[in-house]
């Protein structure tokens, strides 16, 4: 991948410069879809911002909108209202020809894959650049080339039928990245796979990000997807954007419900209905530690320190964006004002801490 | 009657009118088939949601389709004689039965290669609009691979349809082993003569369907 990382170079210094290749931009983006009469809102008034060589995840249930949304991007809809800009051009104005050539910018990656059954692996990377009229060998060559950094040279002369969900999707992975294209988008790509290979497909995502700078526009419903791949994240319901921020603040701080419950897929937050009844609300909290927080001897502190006796009920520990971030339910009990001393210290020690709902 | 043969049939006899049939079954098919994919594509393409959506072609084209595929073949071989005499200046013989059996074959391949083109997948064609493909790209490099093997399978059943059809071009004076059956087994009594007719067409039928049936087997899908 000799080309991609030489123009990889001369991007970031752009980037530097404040270029807008590889940049995102929703203004005020609303789509309506009309079927005869009836009108159906798909997306309303979405305002978000990709920076370039990020990764950006859009996380919604089926029907908030993100498919139409990673849609616009690539000029497969039109908006109704607003502009997206993509490398800051306004993908919406564009058609015919200089559609196809902003088309020609930027890779698309799908749940079902998309790829031609009929064609060799090889064939179908090196589809795009046929599309571009580059000869069979050339764009033959550059397709073995990108088949070895998603790790398939073996399976070159191989036809789709043949393969394993997950190398279905490094070709098409593959067949994204052989024009070099600034912008990566993926459509709920690891959706119709296995854990396993869901991991795997986000390490290779993350990894054509840290080394092409290569901006990725993730949409899923996974909030592990999330977790595992994104920087920041945009969380959608009813073609709205209802939350948006990094993906850490939001898993510690939740502000939505909808948001909540997403988080709540990689972090259980509750504890079983027999426990909480017989366990009662008062002194029950919910503690989130973040990094080196995770190491204070916390407990042995608020019973030596502050003569309260603690009972841990829950403690789980995930990695969220290369930071450790810890979990757990205790129920603290002892004078009132010792109880209320005990939250007073542990507010200060750990990123959050709240009552756990009964 | 000639009664010291036991067939009215020469080798000669047979050997024309066999000749006559592949000749209007080859001719017509090869015809229908280059209108029939126009046909298929375009009304597969402009269709509702297609890639070159287009309302008033897609509206025309389909009703043109369906009239001409609900004339009777010995109906419509008549109907035409004065298109027929404009194409290839007379209204009999093998030339003439052509016309006909092409302007019959070509809605019906024309509506199968539709049925084809629309079994490929739509993620398929998303993602080639993804890429930036033109609507002739897409057809040419997405949608016609995709399909190959269920077209070879349309023109396969078009192919049988047709054989059928041009049994009925003897009475345009075309001649052809249908012909001989109606000619010679039937109206002259020569059992014989209908017995090879027959075992001539069900061999006719059975070659075409065995050889179609491979040949898509091959461009299958892997």
């Amino acid at each position: 991948m000799v080309q991609l990382s030489s123009r990889q170079q001369s991007v970031s210094t752009q980037a530097r410069a404040g270029s807008d290749e590889g940049r995102i931009v929703f203004e005020g983006v609303s789509k309506t879809f009309t079927r005869g009469v009836a009108q159906t809102a798909a997306l309303r008034g979405v305002q978000l911002e990709v920076a370039p060589g990020s990764i950006f995840g859009v996380i919604g249930y089926s029907g908030a909108g993100k498919s139409t949304l990673i849609r616009l991007v690539n000029g497969l809809e039109k908006p109704t209202s607003g502009r997206v800009l993509v490398d800051g051009i306004d993908i919406g104005a564009l058609s015919g020809r200089g559609l196809r050539d902003a088309q020609k910018r930027t890779g698309m990656i799908f749940q079902q894959f998309n790829l031609l059954e009929t064609v060799r692996v090889r064939d179908n990377v090196a589809m795009p650049l046929r599309l571009d009229g580059i000869s069979q060998a050339a764009a033959r060559t550059r397709a073995d080339e990108v088949l070895d950094f998603v790790g398939l040279s073996a399976k070159a002369d191989s036809f789709a039928g043949e393969l394993s969900g997950g190398q279905k999707q490094r070709v098409g992975i593959a067949r994204a990245l052989v024009r070099n294209p600034r912008i990566l988008l993926s459509d709920e790509a690891t959706s119709a796979l296995d854990p396993t290979t869901t991991t795997q497909i986000i390490d290779l995502l993350r990894s054509i990000n840290r080394e092409y700078g290569t901006t990725i526009l993730v949409v899923t419903h996974e909030m592990d997807v999330i977790k595992d791949l994104a920087d920041e994240v945009a969380v959608m319901a009813d073609g709205e954007v209802v939350e948006q921020g990094s993906v850490l603040d939001t898993f510690l701080h939740p502000r939505t419900a909808i948001t909540r419950d997403f988080v709540t897929t990689v972090v259980p937050q509750g504890l079983p209905d027999r426990v909480l009844a017989h366990l009662g609300g008062e002194g029950l909290w919910r503690l989130l530690l973040v990094d080196d927080e995770v190491t204070q001897p916390l407990i042995s502190d608020l019973i030596t320190g502050l003569g309260v006796s603690v009972n841990m009920l829950h403690a789980d520990m995930t990695e969220i964006q290369e930071h450790t971030v810890g979990q757990m339910i205790i129920k603290v009990t002892g004078p009132a004002e010792k109880v209320t001393a005990a939250r007073a210290f542990l507010a200060e020690r750990v990123v959050h801490i709240e009552e756990v709902a009964q | 009657m000639n009664h010291d043969r036991w067939t009215l049939i020469t080798p000669d006899l047979f050997g024309t009118a066999l000749l006559q049939t592949l000749q209007m079954l080859g001719v017509a098919l090869v015809l229908g088939s280059i209108l029939g994919v126009a046909i298929g594509a375009v009304l597969a393409l402009t269709r509702q949601g297609g890639v070159l959506e287009n309302r008033p072609v897609s509206i025309i084209l389909a009703a043109v389709v369906n009239v001409l595929r609900s004339l009777p073949f010995i109906i419509l071989l008549f109907a035409i004689i004065p298109f027929t005499r404009l194409v290839v200046g007379t209204s009999i013989g093998v030339a003439a039965a052509i016309v006909p059996l092409t302007v019959m074959i070509a809605p019906y391949i024309g509506r199968l290669v539709e049925n084809s083109l629309l079994e490929v997948p739509r993620g398929v064609i998303e993602a080639a609009r993804s890429m930036g493909a033109t609507p002739w790209q897409i057809f040419t490099r997405f949608m016609l691979p995709e399909a190959r093997g269920s077209l070879i399978l349309a023109v396969t059943i078009a192919s049988v349809g047709l054989l059928d059809a041009t049994a009925m071009a003897g009475t345009v004076g075309a001649g052809g082993i249908g012909d001989l059956a109606v000619s010679y087994g039937y109206q002259r009594y020569d059992g014989f003569a209908m017995l090879i007719t027959v075992i001539t067409l069900v061999i006719i039928v059975q070659g075409i369907q065995f050889l179609g049936t491979n040949v898509a087997r091959r461009y299958r899908r892997r």
